[in-house]
């Protein structure tokens, strides 16, 4: 399959990137890991212009902390999130979803920037930045802004970027050290989206729960922040009966539709099963940190 | 647009629309059909070929993108003295039957060998879990590719020739 004909560009730096961004806007598309965007411009779903490909971009790919912030760079690839060390000793929630992204060879192109200014409901690291309290950080010529990740995240395929943005890094606030996390995939193979996943983090304080975050994959027109059962989980003793209700309050918030991989009711069920699951996860690995 | 990249060590250098993907440049452009199209849409894995060594789905990277870069395909592995352990291994484990995904199975597992001389079972499932055999049930192809690991182990090859 072939896409629509488009002009390919080749930008060797990030102000060469945001020019072109500037000059054809609307009608230009970025090309990261291109795991996404390629095959919706051979399906014809997506028709671009002006291709602008930020591969030969240097210094967009680096994972480092600094202070209290994980900075990620947007074209960090899938598989360098799951081989990172900062991320594997204290990003658990991030460690767990990176290995179970679509399959092996799509880990070694796809990226997080890309996957996120994609905007797949079914993506997993939307749900992970959502229970991270991940934001973006947005470039354009003579500007930058740094947006929220439940903002950034407006609707299926549909971001707050604007058309001469560019999603340059991926911030995440470092969780305190009694902090747990974990990303639960239901999938019915190796590559499939999801049919339900859920990303959970989870920061105790002095035997309560100081804050909760909860993403969820795959059960709405975009992924979804449960705040309702982050918030009663808010200082409430850690326990089954809490993750109970925080589960009940999650699968209510899920706005999943029926198709091949099962009815609303099993994935709205799965959701809290999978809740419930990852909470007592977390808490395990917050007791033992 | 022109584009000049390595195809198993040979450059070729091409002029082709940037809408045509790595496996058009390499079955069309460099005349090489070893790689296959299965799915056309990052599923199958069958068009997986090596690019620096990482491997990759072919129809799902443009052509221009692999300007200056180092492709390995199936008819890259055999060496001057013959089949590649992996491939012997392949056919005398009986890796394959009808053969379509067999190119990128073994890339892969060219891929890993390189990575980890001696993968777990596990690891080698993991490892080919992006790419679809609808023949064989995958036993005999993990069986081909720990039997190639303990080949190499017990005689590393010189650098492909």
């Amino acid at each position: 399959m072939l896409p629509a004909r488009f002009e390919y560009h080749r930008p060797s730096t990030l102000d060469e990137a945001l020019a072109m961004l500037a000059e054809h806007g609307e009608d230009a598309k970025v090309l990261a890991g291109g795991q996404s965007l390629i095959p919706l411009m051979k399906y014809r779903f997506s028709s671009v212009g002006h291709l602008i490909d930020v591969n030969r971009i240097d210094g967009l790919d680096g994972i480092e902390e600094s202070g209290d912030v994980l900075r990620i760079g947007a074209m960090v690839r899938h598989n360098q999130l799951a081989a990172s060390e900062v991320i594997a000793a204290g990003y658990p929630t991030i460690a767990a979803a990176a290995p179970q992204i679509a399959d092996p060879l799509v880990r070694n192109l796809g990226t997080i920037g890309g996957s996120l200014a994609h905007a797949d409901p079914s993506g997993d690291l939307g749900s992970v930045m959502l229970a991270m309290d991940g934001s973006v950080v947005l470039r354009k010529v003579g500007g930058e802004r740094e947006v929220p990740v439940k903002d950034f995240l407006v609707g299926t395929f549909t971001t707050s970027i604007e058309p001469d943005e560019m999603l340059t890094e991926v911030r995440v606030p470092k969780p305190a050290a009694n902090s747990g996390g974990t990303y639960l995939k239901l999938e019915r193979k190796v590559g499939d989206y999801a049919t339900v996943a859920a990303a959970v983090r989870l920061t105790m304080d002095n035997g309560s729960i100081g804050s909760a975050g909860i993403g969820l994959t795959s059960v709405g027109l975009s992924n979804i922040k449960a705040d309702a059962a982050e918030e009663a989980l808010r200082g409430a003793t850690p326990g089954d009966e809490a993750f109970a209700e925080a589960a009940r309050l999650a699968a209510e918030a899920s706005m999943p539709a029926a198709d091949v991989r099962g009815s609303e009711t099993y994935k709205r069920h799965m959701v809290d099963v999978y809740v419930r699951r990852g909470l007592t996860r977390a808490f395990e690995m917050a007791g033992a940190a | 647009m022109q584009v000049t990249l390595s195809i198993n060590g040979t450059e070729h250098t091409v002029d082709v629309e940037p809408r045509k993907l790595l496996v058009h440049v390499i079955r069309e452009e460099a005349g090489l059909t070893g790689t296959h199209v299965g799915c056309d849409s990052t599923s199958c894995g069958a068009c997986t070929v090596l690019l620096d060594g990482t491997p990759i789905k072919s129809c799902t990277m443009f052509g221009v993108q692999a300007e200056g870069r180092e492709v390995t395909t199936v008819e890259g592995l055999a060496g001057a003295d013959g089949l590649d352990p992996i491939q012997a291994a392949f056919k005398e484990e009986h890796g394959l039957q009808c053969g379509f995904c067999t190119p990128g199975m073994m890339l892969v597992a060219s891929a890993l060998l390189a990575d980890d001389p001696d993968p777990t079972e596990d690891d080698i499932r993991w490892a080919i879990s992006g790419n679809i055999c609808r023949c064989t049930g995958y036993i005999n192809i993990v069986k081909a590719i720990q039997a190639a690991a303990k080949a190499k182990a017990a005689a590393p090859e010189p650098a492909n020739a």
